[in-house]
């Protein structure tokens, strides 16, 4: 199988800030490759190199086979591209976005009609609307069609979900997996870490460098210690008490407990004793299985070290 | 092609659909003709004069009347003594005022000579200037009318001037041309230096660039709608400054329409170059208005004559492509003289635009840095 994007330790630097350190990776086709880490870890900066909007100060990037700096205008063509902040003619309609974006690519929304109507068929309603009056959900469907309308190789989405609902959310990757039939190879970033199952693979990026790349099910079993979960109505007294307890590893907030690793993967018999003279007296404990957000936080920890 | 045209509609899309742009588009230049040739004239009508006549005799009043009569000064009224002139120039409506002095008319039968003072007011210096010539123009008149032939014995040089091309003095002429030079380097250069910049700032151009489109098409795509809308513009204050003023075009209007279209071109590749070095639209506004509105208005010799300011002014105002359009407009419109005369200036334009193009062409970053 053909790599769609061939990176070889890539560095960018803007000024003094290492943007980009060191990156490798390789994307096959159909494939949905995610990359997750949180604001400033560099998504932006990478995802503008491989779509040929900036230069890598080192390094090599191909894409289809060919090189991002020499032969640009190559990649161009068969690039499907949503930036990260809204970026369509909010004083255009629906309708027209869409058309103009089918014209400028040399195609037609006829032409490409079955690739989007999945995704479209919701704005439809809507499309001589003003862009710049969709909600947040609609406005990010719509630059999805408007991506999509010239059936490109690669789809490159930066942070398509920030600041989506849930729910537009969740519907919004059962668009992307069902667009692999299609042969369309997605590269997508978002700090949103529960998303990562939803990649074929994924990788994990902070601080300009990649943690680990794999398929989620194997990162998410890289994690290797026991994990207990906490909870307490008084959740952040919790957590401040845990991180003080001397046996504790890491303590990290999960939604409505705290999961906590020990030193000896088990809960010691102070534990309890320890938690009440602090003056948390409700503490219900349990084990739990790891989920990948678990993992990065602990290739975070190790690589803050 | 169709990519080209594709462009071409969203740029009128995006202009129509905003009525701001519109308005500066066509409001502009209409307000700014009617402006400058209404509020901003350096002609006299019916300004108001005031007498104080001590003598009132036959001639003092064929005089008043000559005076009220011309057309240029309105009769405010006959004073009774010195004090009242103070008193009617606080009042403001009256611009000068003209004292004939006792036995004005005995004096200048029995002596060959009277005299009579012009008060203006001086509060505004150039109508009060204007008056005093105007004032000074009917008495020259009526000393000539009534002395009649020349006193024995001399001979009186009368020097009679008169203003080729512009016999009346028409304001109008010096600023239909001037304000059409200024409008439309201002309207095209900012127009589209506004709309490039826009798309960099709402994050459009990160998509346009990840596009087939490649940068001339762009940048024509961006010009085209303006350059129609601009000429339009041109028509328009044509008509304007023809039904209002009554200006007329006394070259030929293809060779007028043409130079226009030229300069159009020039001010929009000179706006397009502005949005590839400036980074928002407050910065494409700044530089399009300063750059572009002082310069033409001080050093273009649209109000000031290049040939009075210190040399370096001049040399300054040689890289000012307004200097050229104004000579040639002017020559066309007022002189009605041909392309042979204003081939240099056009010339000159010509080349401006073709630098331009060439530099916004190259300095068009075809990615984000």
């Amino acid at each position: 199988m053909m790599s769609i994007i061939e990176s070889s330790e890539i560095f960018k630097s803007f000024g003094k800030t290492k943007a980009l350190n060191d990156i490798s990776f390789s994307v096959d086709e159909s494939e949905i490759f995610g990359f997750i880490g949180p604001d400033g870890a560099g998504k932006t900066t990478l995802f503008r190199i491989i779509t040929t909007l900036l230069l890598p100060d080192e390094g090599c990037m191909k894409v289809f086979g060919k090189d991002s700096v020499k032969d640009y205008r190559e990649i161009r063509k068969n690039i499907g591209y949503m930036p990260g902040r809204f970026s369509l003619y909010q004083d255009l309609t629906v309708e027209e976005n869409l058309n103009f974006y089918a014209t400028v690519f040399g195609t037609t929304v006829r032409e490409n009609y079955d690739l989007i109507s999945d995704i479209y068929s919701h704005i439809e309603p809507f499309r001589k609307r003003l862009a710049g009056q969709l909600s947040g959900g609609m406005k990010q469907k719509l630059a999805l069609s408007c991506a999509l309308i010239h059936k490109p190789g690669l789809l490159v989405l930066d942070e398509p979900t920030t600041g989506v609902d849930a729910v537009s959310r969740s519907e919004f990757w059962e668009m992307l997996s069902k667009l692999r039939r299609h042969k369309i190879t997605i590269l997508v970033s978002t700090p949103y870490m529960d998303e990562a199952m939803r990649c074929d693979k994924v990788a994990l990026i902070q601080e300009g460098r990649i943690l680990a790349i794999d398929t989620p099910a194997r990162i998410r079993d890289g994690f290797t210690r026991k994990l207990f979960t906490v909870k307490s109505s008084s959740k952040y007294k919790l957590l401040n008490v845990l991180r003080k307890f001397p046996d504790t590893l890491t303590a990290y907030p999960f939604g409505d407990s705290v999961h906590v690793t020990f030193v000896n993967d088990k809960i010691n018999d102070t534990f309890n004793s320890f938690l009440e003279k602090e003056g948390i007296n409700d503490a219900v404990t349990g084990e739990s299985e790891a989920g990948i957000e678990d993992r990065f936080l602990e290739l975070m920890e190790r690589d803050d070290k | 092609m169709n990519r080209f045209l594709g462009f071409v509609k969203k740029e009128f899309l995006h202009i129509f659909r905003d009525y701001r742009t519109l308005f500066i588009l066509f409001g502009i230049p209409a307000a700014q003709i009617l402006i400058f040739g209404y509020a901003v004239s350096t002609d006299i009508k019916n300004a108001g004069v005031a007498f104080l006549d001590l003598s009132k005799d036959e001639v003092t009043r064929m005089l008043t009347n000559k005076i009220t009569s011309s057309g240029f000064f309105r009769n405010n009224g006959n004073l009774l003594n010195y004090n009242e002139i103070d008193e009617v120039f606080k009042k403001g409506k009256t611009k000068a005022v003209i004292v004939f002095e006792e036995n004005f008319g005995k004096n200048l039968g029995s002596e060959g000579k009277a005299s009579l003072s012009i008060i203006a007011d001086g509060s505004e210096p150039n109508t009060a200037t204007l008056v005093v010539n105007y004032t000074m123009a009917i008495i020259n008149d009526f000393n000539r009318e009534y002395s009649g032939t020349p006193a024995r014995g001399s001979i009186i040089i009368q020097p009679e001037v008169k203003m080729y091309f512009n016999p009346e003095m028409k304001s109008h002429f010096m600023f239909v041309p001037g304000v059409i030079t200024l409008i439309l380097i201002l309207i095209c250069a900012l127009m589209t230096s506004v709309t490039i910049t826009r798309e960099k700032e709402f994050g459009t151009m990160e998509v346009l660039l990840v596009s087939p489109l490649r940068p001339i098409q762009i940048i024509l795509g961006k010009v085209m709608p303006y350059f129609i809308l601009s000429f339009i513009n041109v028509l328009l204050i044509l008509a304007l400054s023809w039904f209002v003023f009554g200006l007329p075009v006394k070259g030929s209007m293809v060779l007028l329409l043409a130079e226009c279209m030229l300069y159009i071109l020039m001010s929009l590749t000179l706006g397009i170059l502005i949005s590839t070095v400036s980074k928002s639209m407050q910065q494409a506004i700044f530089i399009s208005l300063i750059g572009l509105m002082l310069p033409t208005i001080l050093l273009s010799g649209f109000i000031f004559p290049i040939e009075n300011m210190p040399k370096i002014y001049d040399y300054v105002s040689m890289i000012m492509p307004p200097r050229y359009f104004i000579l040639i407009i002017k020559n066309i419109m007022i002189k009605g003289t041909g392309l042979a005369y204003i081939w240099k200036e056009t010339l000159i334009l010509i080349v401006m635009t073709i630098v331009f193009v060439a530099l916004s062409v190259r300095k068009f970053k075809i990615r984000l840095e």
